[in-house]
Order: C-alpha cells, then sequence, then structure tokens
C-alpha cells in the first residue's frame, strides 16, 4: 500500500536557523496521527511546509504524498490535490467575504480536475450542507474571511472549509485551543465524521483532551526538530501528566 | 514653448469675454507651475510644456463606435463629445429629463437661459485662478466662449429630480491629432433638488496601440448645491497612456445638501484631478471618494481642498491608490476650517498599494484649522499585498493570480461600494480588474 503522506529526513531552516532536524513520519490511509511537543519546537513549521509555505529552506530530505514527491508542487496545487491545513493563526481577509472565497476555492479545486465550474444553486447547497455538518451558522458565509471571528469561529471555519473542500490529509494546527466544550466537540464531530479508510490526519495538539474526541492511531512527540517518541495513547496520559521534563526541556510553571 | 492659450474668442456676451479676458491675462502672466510650485511639487510639467497643442482637426465617430462606451445597464442621457467637440447628431436627446431642468450645451445655455448661467458660471473657479498652482484653471477660463470649451449645463430647479443620469461622454481618437480642449460643465441644483452627472473619458486607441494618441483634457465642472439638493458626480477617466488630463471640480454646498464626488482615473500619462468643495451651509454633507490605479509611468495626482466655511458639516474624504510598474502616485489633501466653522466634522484617508518595487506614492495632509470645537482627523498608509493573505488563499487551492487579484480588488471594493449607481460600479471593478498586472484568466464575480 502506497502512503498517503511520507516524510523523509527532513531538515528545515530560516536563514542561519534551523527548525527541522530530520523528520520521519508516515501516515498511511486511513490513520490519524497527532503531534504533541513544547512551544516553539517545530510543529506549525512543519505543517506550514507541508502545505507548501516558502519562507522555509528544506535543506535535506524528501516528502512524498500518495508515492509522489511533494515538495515540488505549489501550496494550491497541494491543495487541490487533497492537503488541508487548518491554520493555528487563521489570517484575517479585510474585503473578502467567505462566501466569495470558498466559491473561488471550489472551482479551482473543480478546475484542477478538470471539472466543470460548480453553479450558484449546487454552491450553495454544498454550504448549506456542510455547515449543518460542522454546525456553523451559514450567515457566517457573508461575513469577510475570518475578520472579527472570534477565536472559536475561527477554528469552527477552517474545519467547515475542509469539509467544504473535501480534503484527503487533514492537518489541523491546534484546531482545538481555545475552544469552549461544545466547539471542541463539534470539531472532533467533524473530524471523526469524515474518517473513513482513504483520509489521513495529522493533529497538532498541546492537550490529550482533543484525542479522547479524536482517538488517533499514533502519537508522536516533537522536541527542538525531532520526532524524539511514537506511541498509542500512552503517550499522551504521560505528557499530561509530567510535561516535556524527560526530553530535557525546561518548561514554565504552569499557572 | 509652444503656447497652451487658445486664440482669443470673441466671446459675447460681455461678462463672458469678461471672464475669459481675465483668465487669459493671469495664464499669460503666470505660466505653468515649474518646479518650485507647492502644489505642483510632485508633478513635473517640463516635458507637457514642450507640446503643441491645437484645436481639434477632426471629430469623426459613429454612434455605434460611442455606443461601445456607454455605461451598460445604465439608463442614462448619453451625451458624446469627440476630442472635446459635441456631437449631438450621436448624442441622446437632452430634453425631456423632467419639468423645468434645462440639459443643454454650455454654449446654448449662455445664449437662452443667461439668466441661469450667469451668477453661476465661474463664480466658483474665478476666484481661484490667482491661487499659486492653478494655471489650468486660468487657461480653462481663458477658453471660456471658444470653440475648445465644450461642455454642458445641467439645471434642476428646486424639488425636481433629473429623470436619469447624466452621461458625459468624451470620446478621444487619433484622428483628432494632438488636440487640446478646455470643457466647462455647469451644474445647478436648487433646493432639494436631485442630479447625478457623469464625466467619462475614454479613448478609441487600443490597448497594444504602438504609438498612443497624445491630447490635452482640462476640464471645469463647477456644482452649485441649494439647500438639501442631492447631487452625485463622477469622474471615469480612461484615457490614452500618452494623454494629459486636468480635471477640476469646484462645488458650493447649502444648507444640508449632500454632494458625492466620485473619482477613479485608471488611464493618462499625467492625471491631475482637483476637487474642491466649500461647505457654505450648515449641516452639509460631503463625500469625495477616489480611486486610481497607475501601471507603466503614469502619474496621477489628486488635489483635494475642502473648505469648511459653515457650522456643523461633515465631509469625508476616502482615497486609494493601487501602483504598479513604476508608475507614480499623489494624494494632497487640504482641509480649511474657517473660524466660524465650528462642529466641523472632517476625516481624510489615503490608502495606497504599492504592487512592485519601482511604484511609488506621496501623500500630504495640509490642515488649516480655524475653529477650536472640531473633528478632524487625517491618516494615510501605503502598503503592498499581504503574504500572509495570498498563502492562505493558496493553501485553499485558489492559484497565486487570482488570490493577488482578489486581495487587491478587495482593497479597492469598498470604493465601488460608495457609489450609488450599481452599473457605474460593476463596469468600473470589471475594468479595474482587467488592469491589474496578474489579471489574466481573471473571474471575479463583482
Ligand atoms: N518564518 C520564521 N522565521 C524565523 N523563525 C521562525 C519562523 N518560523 C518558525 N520560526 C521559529 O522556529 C521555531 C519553531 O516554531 P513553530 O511555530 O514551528 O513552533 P510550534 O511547535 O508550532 O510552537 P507552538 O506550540 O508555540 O505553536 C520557533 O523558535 C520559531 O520562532
Ligand atoms: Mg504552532
Amino acid at each position: 500500500m502506497t502512503p498517503l503522506l511520507q516524510i523523509d529526513n527532513l531538515h528545515a531552516s530560516v536563514g542561519e536557523v534551523s527548525i527541522l532536524k530530520g523528520i520521519n513520519l508516515t501516515i498511511n490511509p486511513g490513520e490519524v496521527h497527532a503531534i504533541m511537543g513544547p512551544n516553539g519546537s517545530g510543529k506549525s513549521t512543519l505543517s506550514q511546509i507541508l502545505a507548501g509555505k516558502e519562507d522555509y529552506a528544506i535543506t535535506q530530505g524528501t516528502v512524498a504524498y500518495n508515492g509522489k514527491d511533494l515538495l515540488g508542487l505549489g501550496p494550491d496545487e497541494r491543495a487541490n490535490e487533497g492537503i488541508f491545513l487548518a491554520f493555528q493563526y487563521p489570517v484575517e481577509i479585510p474585503g473578502v467575504s467567505a462566501m466569495q472565497f470558498l466559491k473561488a476555492a471550489v472551482n479551482a479545486k473543480r478546475k484542477h480536475h478538470g471539472e466543470e465550474e460548480l453553479d450558484a444553486g449546487s454552491m450553495l447547497k454544498l454550504f448549506r450542507e456542510k455547515a449543518a455538518q460542522v454546525k456553523i451558522n451559514p450567515e457566517m458565509l457573508k461575513r469577510n474571511v475570518n475578520e472579527g471571528f472570534s477565536g472559536g469561529e475561527k477554528k469552527r471555519f477552517e474545519i467547515f472549509q475542509m469539509a467544504v473542500l473535501d480534503s484527503v490529509l487533514g492537518i489541523l494546527d491546534e484546531s482545538d485551543s481555545g475552544l469552549d466544550i461544545d466547539a471542541l466537540k463539534v470539531v472532533s464531530d467533524g473530524v471523526n465524521s469524515m474518517r473513513n479508510g482513504k483520509r489521513g490526519f495529522l493533529l497538532v495538539t498541546h492537550y490529550q483532551r482533543l484525542l479522547e474526541h479524536i482517538v488517533p492511531d499514533f502519537i508522536h512527540v516533537l522536541v527542538k526538530g525531532r520526532i524524539v517518541e511514537s506511541g498509542g495513547r500512552e503517550v499522551a496520559l504521560e505528557l499530561e501528566k509530567n510535561g516535556y521534563a524527560k526530553y530535557g526541556i525546561y518548561q514554565p510553571a504552569k499557572h | 514653448m509652444p503656447t497652451l492659450l487658445p486664440a482669443p474668442a470673441s466671446a459675447s456676451p460681455a461678462w463672458l469675454a469678461a471672464l475669459a479676458a481675465a483668465g487669459a491675462a493671469q495664464f499669460a502672466a503666470a505660466g505653468l507651475p515649474g518646479r518650485r510650485s507647492e502644489s505642483w511639487k510632485y508633478t513635473n510639467l517640463e516635458t507637457f510644456g514642450g507640446i503643441a497643442f491645437v484645436p481639434a482637426v477632426s471629430c469623426a465617430l459613429t454612434r455605434a463606435e460611442a455606443e461601445a462606451f456607454f455605461i451598460p445597464g445604465l439608463d442614462a442621457v448619453n451625451l458624446v463629445f469627440v476630442n472635446g467637440v459635441f456631437r449631438p447628431d450621436i448624442s441622446d436627446e437632452a430634453a425631456g429629463l423632467g419639468a423645468g431642468i434645462v440639459c443643454c450645451p454650455l454654449s446654448e445655455a449662455i445664449a437662452k437661459h443667461g439668466a441661469l448661467v450667469e451668477p453661476h458660471l465661474g463664480r466658483l473657479s474665478a476666484p481661484a485662478i490667482t491661487r499659486e498652482g492653478e494655471a489650468f484653471t486660468a487657461l480653462n477660463q481663458a477658453a471660456l466662449g471658444g470653440a475648445q470649451s465644450g461642455g454642458f449645463f445641467l439645471h434642476v430647479p428646486a424639488g425636481a429630480a433629473a429623470g436619469k443620469p447624466v452621461h458625459l461622454l468624451s470620446v478621444s481618437t487619433r484622428e483628432g491629432g494632438v488636440f487640446a480642449s478646455h470643457g466647462r460643465n455647469l451644474i445647478t441644483a436648487g433646493s432639494g433638488a436631485r442630479a447625478s452627472f457623469i464625466e467619462h473619458y475614454v479613448t478609441t486607441d487600443d490597448a497594444a496601440a504602438a504609438t498612443p494618441s497624445v491630447y490635452l483634457h482640462n476640464c471645469i465642472t463647477e456644482i452649485v448645491a441649494g439647500q438639501d439638493a442631492k447631487v452625485e458626480h463622477y469622474l471615469l477617466e480612461k484615457d490614452s497612456v500618452c494623454a494629459y488630463n486636468f480635471s477640476s471640480l469646484f462645488i458650493e454646498q447649502a444648507e444640508k445638501s449632500d454632494v458625492h464626488s466620485h473619482t477613479v482615473l485608471l488611464g493618462g500619462k499625467l492625471v491631475r484631478n482637483n476637487v474642491a468643495p466649500t461647505l457654505k451651509g450648515t449641516a452639509a454633507h460631503c463625500l469625495i471618494n477616489g480611486l486610481y490605479v497607475g501601471r507603466g509611468s503614469q502619474l496621477l495626482d489628486n488635489a483635494m481642498r475642502v473648505h469648511h466655511g459653515a457650522p456643523g458639516c461633515f465631509s469625508r474624504q476616502y482615497y486609494k491608490g493601487i501602483l504598479c510598474d513604476a508608475s507614480r502616485g499623489v494624494f494632497s489633501g487640504r482641509i480649511i476650517v474657517d473660524q466660524a466653522a465650528q462642529k466641523t466634522d472632517a476625516i481624510q484617508q489615503s490608502r495606497s498599494m504599492l504592487l512592485s518595487d519601482d511604484a511609488r506614492v506621496n501623500t500630504r495632509p495640509q490642515l488649516e484649522i480655524y475653529a477650536d470645537d472640531v473633528r478632524c482627523t487625517h491618516g494615510a498608509t501605503t502598503g503592498k499585498v499581504d503574504e500572509e493573505a495570498v498563502f492562505y488563499f493558496r493553501s485553499r487551492g485558489i492559484p497565486e493570480a487570482i488570490a493577488r487579484a482578489m486581495l487587491v480588488y478587495a482593497f479597492a471594493a469598498e470604493g465601488f461600494d460608495r457609489m450609488e449607481l450599481e452599473p457605474v460600479r460593476k463596469l468600473l471593478a470589471r475594468e479595474m480588474i482587467a488592469r491589474l498586472p496578474m489579471a489574466a484568466s481573471l473571474s471575479i464575480e463583482v
């Protein structure tokens, strides 16, 4: 079976500073992987590199998506091939309504796959259906993208986009941060409803709480740009209890 | 150096001749603004001064050719000027806008409706000719009564509403030669009257013309808005990339009148757009909404002069510039608040987006405030397309060119949203997008 995502010895840096120092990670179709790790360890950097952010220099290593080189593709091509990044900090876009934005995204994907643009009626139907699925108010689509959205609304809107774009590999960078209990359930249900034998997910999180809702197949611990431990749920429970001390990381006292 | 002064016309009546003579004398004395001119600080007229402009040598155009420039979906009175010369034969009938409404060429109005015209023509512009940097106002006045002074008179009496917007379409053609036109419009709206007036400059040059047409439009429009009158004025400028367009809009507003000035500059080599409202009656409202898109080596210079002369008036200046290639933008915004104009509420905002490293914009706010109880703010920002936003779009599958175009359009969109005539808004949005460097294959819903 071809892995959905295969990261091999990935090194990345910004300027002189090396951030990722040899990441190895394989996600097979149907699998959910979680990455935990202290602040600044490189979780968002890895997520953004997978989505195609060009600020980082890849100094070593390869990434294959469905068996094909990923790093040579632009961010838009990756998205149209099924990769979705739910941003840790979704970007506010003044002047562009969520509706306009998603129409452009849906039609870009259709064009990429040689399909006709979706007519206005079917587009609306799609949005309504997915909005119901992830429990967002469709009125939100009239507002500008992320502008004035609350923290939780932003995260939910990311999951909504992932559902609309029917992504194959979902990379969720702290989609659980700042969510109230109900919203966490909505986000988790959204992901769980998309889980099937073909899709894969990479969940970046600080809290084992999310992993009670979306039960991962594997948990990895990322420290200083390296995956230092991989395992099952016990890894998260252990971290919850003892923090990152055993990896030689200074953790500020919890408030 | 060739003179820009038109041959003296035997203007009549005497009051018109006097205006023309005063303009000519002032222009002869002051000449073109030079390098030291404060109000032309960023706009060099040296190459312009060497061009020998003549009256239009031809004004041929068919109705069908003119119709190609009409505003789709807008039911307007289309008045066509070709190279500055009015062409009634390819224009709509100007009569019939409503009872008591006068809409006719200014020359005809001077002859037939002298009592309506004489008290106002030049009343707002003439005091300006001696001000620093107002050479083109003087020049326009010098041309009054002559063949190069085509323009329209629109009078809407008290309580009346012009049934349709007046669309003054100014088509420039290569066949016109290196012509100069000093158009002159006068709009008078009585108490409670309503009117919309569109000045629309286009060229038959195609975008890829090897040697684009050179010509000069130096037009003045005066608007006198009576008490509670509501007037919307549009200036849509899409001239040839070798053309000069100097436009001035003088406005006088009586109590509680509401005047909106929308300017969209897309063409021209060197464009200077002056907007000068005087809020003379209490609680008058004035909106100045501008958008300019520069490409190549275009220079687009916007000079505002908002004069609060009465208490409790409200003015808004919202300007946006999008500058590509090596184009230059200038925004000078003067706000003058007289001592009597207490409770003035004036805001000025100039925002620019630079789409190239060689593009430049110069912004200067100039506040002269002589009253103490006022709210007067100004702000200027200059930025580029937000790269984080571009990545966000691309991460959703939207190709980079479309992402950038959508973001630039979004920057401009609020300017379009302020325009009341939807067909104008839609046409301009489309034309703006078409001029963006990344426009190919773009379809943005507007
Ligand atoms: N574009 C950049 N320029 C400079 N430094 C960067 C850049 N991107 C990331 N870094 C640095 O790389 C390190 C890893 O950052 P990253 O955002 O990936 O951490 P993270 O694991 O997601 O942390 P958090 O849990 O706080 O979200 C940090 O020290 C960060 O400052
Ligand atoms: Mg992070």
